[in-house]
């Protein structure tokens, strides 16, 4: 094939660019795909500890991408000494398995959250979101006081639950699929990815915890906060050995 | 005219657009070239000695370049090189040099490390970073916490205990501070009674009949505040309840107000609303000789004894 007859034809010249610039992204992607320690295992007594979010964090999540959190937030403690002193333990794959899109990322104007999940009270993370400076008076991150003030839309949960079960999380909807999530995840656990009973576990969630600190109403702010309390307490890393994970690489 | 002749020596592709545009076809530098075969040597060798194929549900895991170390449990681990095992080592390479240290640490008493240089010096110096990734978000980069938030760390009064093993137990298990709300069970008035009762104990000037009937109300079975702040309103450590007798304030501003009307409003709100403050548990973020620095820190920041 002569070098005229690709550059005098867009068609042919697509084509044989996509083939050429796809190898790359092959190369390094597909084997991920056969490899036994692409997502480690992690189970404690035969169950899967990292679980789909219930109803009231999978709102949160989606709260936390529509206001951008990951613009300036990662989900994603690199190897690194510095990381594992200020963040904890390395974030697991496993971790974001149910994550769509994932929150990994590579720039951080604020610290990163793939551990937040209990090292604040609610208390503060609601004063922390509803006006940043008022506890941290250096920090540069603006406020969010409307997710006190919106009410938490949730009328459409089994929709986005059934969204992302077709794309692989595991929330059930049949009696069979109810019964895998018990053997997987254990009853408790289960009956929370129920996508019948969402809107139940929803509202019981956000009544009991009560994370805006307001027992009236279900704002915004109970979901996000339920979702920012849960990131990354899934792994009890006092359950394995010390470098464990590191096999799976 | 020379710049053209040159031109006419150098080879093109042979396209010519739009009548006499071209394009040269010179050769790459040598050195770029010589780079660039030097990097695909480079990947051959690296292939050679770091993970780099895969092969089935496998890969090739590179030879020579193993990575040992001891785990804080005092196992020797030996895997191929990556880096998470990197990690590893590195972290125990710091718990090797700090380890010396941090068994002295470990078999000190608190009195020890404040009057032992080299203890002290270690402690602070660690208790700085712990405590501004861990406790400065809320108590304040210096401890002075939030009034109404999160309290004080650099006084002398504690709601929890002041002494070490409270200190100790409040960071690693937490905290749950509660007082009821009392909107529905006192009226208006009792509200106001009771507000300036507790106004009285801290020798603020109010109305002494009202702190008067106040104080039948917190003694009584209406109120029950003494059931947590004891009959002399002094707090108990164990409850987390506050001292109302001194003049230092975690939750009313009643410093911050300038008018009694505005301390009066303060305290009102508290015993209206009630409280709800939590403090997490760091058992599971710090370890114990961590606990313990911070421990000492946090002693130290309230003018310890």
């Amino acid at each position: 094939m002569k070098h005229e007859q690709i550059e005098t034809n867009a068609g042919l010249l697509i084509v044989l660019t996509l083939i050429v610039i796809s190898i790359g992204g092959l190369a390094e992607i597909v084997p991920l795909y056969f490899l036994d320690g692409t997502v480690e295992e992690v189970k404690v007594a035969g169950r899967d500890t990292v679980r789909p979010y219930t109803p009231l964090e999978l709102r949160g999540r989606d709260i936390y991408q529509r206001e951008g959190c990951y613009v300036c937030h990662s989900q994603m403690i690199r190897p690194f000494r510095d990381e594992a002193l200020r963040y904890g333990h390395y974030s697991l794959a496993a971790e974001s398995k149910y994550d769509h899109p994932f929150q990994w990322g590579s720039k951080r104007t604020g610290p990163d959250l793939a551990r937040v999940g209990g090292k604040y009270s609610n208390q503060w993370h609601v004063q922390h979101l509803y006006d940043p400076r008022s506890v941290v008076p250096e920090s540069i991150m603006p406020g969010y006081p409307w997710l006190l003030k919106n009410n938490l839309a949730y009328k459409d949960i089994n929709g986005r639950m059934r969204a992302l079960k077709a794309v692989g999380v595991p929330y059930s909807e049949t009696q069979v699929e109810y019964d895998a999530n018990v053997q997987r995840f254990g009853r408790e656990a289960a009956d929370l990815l129920d996508i019948h009973s969402a809107e139940h576990n929803l509202l019981s969630q956000a009544q009991s915890s009560n994370y805006d600190g307001n027992g009236d109403t279900i704002t915004e702010m109970d979901a996000l906060v339920a979702y920012l309390q849960v990131l990354g307490t899934m792994v009890d890393f006092s359950k394995f050995d010390e470098g464990h994970f590191a096999k799976y690489r | 005219m020379k710049k053209d002749s040159h031109k006419q020596s150098v080879q093109t592709t042979g396209h010519a657009w739009d009548g006499d545009l071209q394009e040269f076809n010179n050769p790459l530098p040598r050195w770029w070239l010589w780079g660039f075969y030097g990097t695909a040597v480079f990947a051959v060798i690296y292939w050679v000695f770091f993970p780099a194929w895969p092969f089935g549900t496998g890969f090739t895991t590179g030879v020579l370049n193993d990575i040992t170390y001891t785990t804080a449990d005092g196992r020797e681990v030996t895997r191929h090189w990556n880096t998470r095992s990197l990690l590893d080592k590195e972290m125990a390479q710091a718990r090797s040099d700090q380890q010396q240290f941090l068994d002295e640490l470990k078999g000190a008493s608190y009195a020890d490390i404040r009057t032992d240089q080299r203890k002290s010096a270690f402690a602070y110096s660690m208790a700085k970073v712990l405590y501004a990734d861990n406790c400065a978000a809320c108590h304040q980069a210096g401890g002075a916490g939030k009034v109404g938030m999160y309290p004080n760390l650099a006084d002398d009064a504690w709601l929890w205990g002041g002494n070490f093993a409270r200190i100790e137990e409040t960071i690693r298990d937490g905290r749950n501070g509660y007082m009821p709300a009392f909107r529905k069970s006192l009226d208006e008035t009792q509200l106001a009674e009771v507000t300036d009762y507790v106004l009285s104990l801290s020798g603020h000037a109010v109305d002494v009949q009202a702190a008067a009937r106040g104080k039948d109300i917190f003694n009584g079975q209406d109120g029950g505040c003494h059931l947590c702040h004891t009959s002399e309103a002094t707090g108990m450590v164990s409850l987390g309840s506050a001292n109302l007798t001194d003049s230092v304030w975690t939750i009313a501003d009643v410093p911050g107000q300038g008018d009694i009307e505005g301390k009066r409003r303060a305290v009102r709100e508290v015993i209206e609303h009630g409280v709800s403050r939590q403090m997490p548990g760091w058992a599971g973020r710090l370890n114990e000789a961590e606990i313990k620095i911070l421990t000492f820190y946090v002693r130290e920041l309230g003018g310890g004894a």
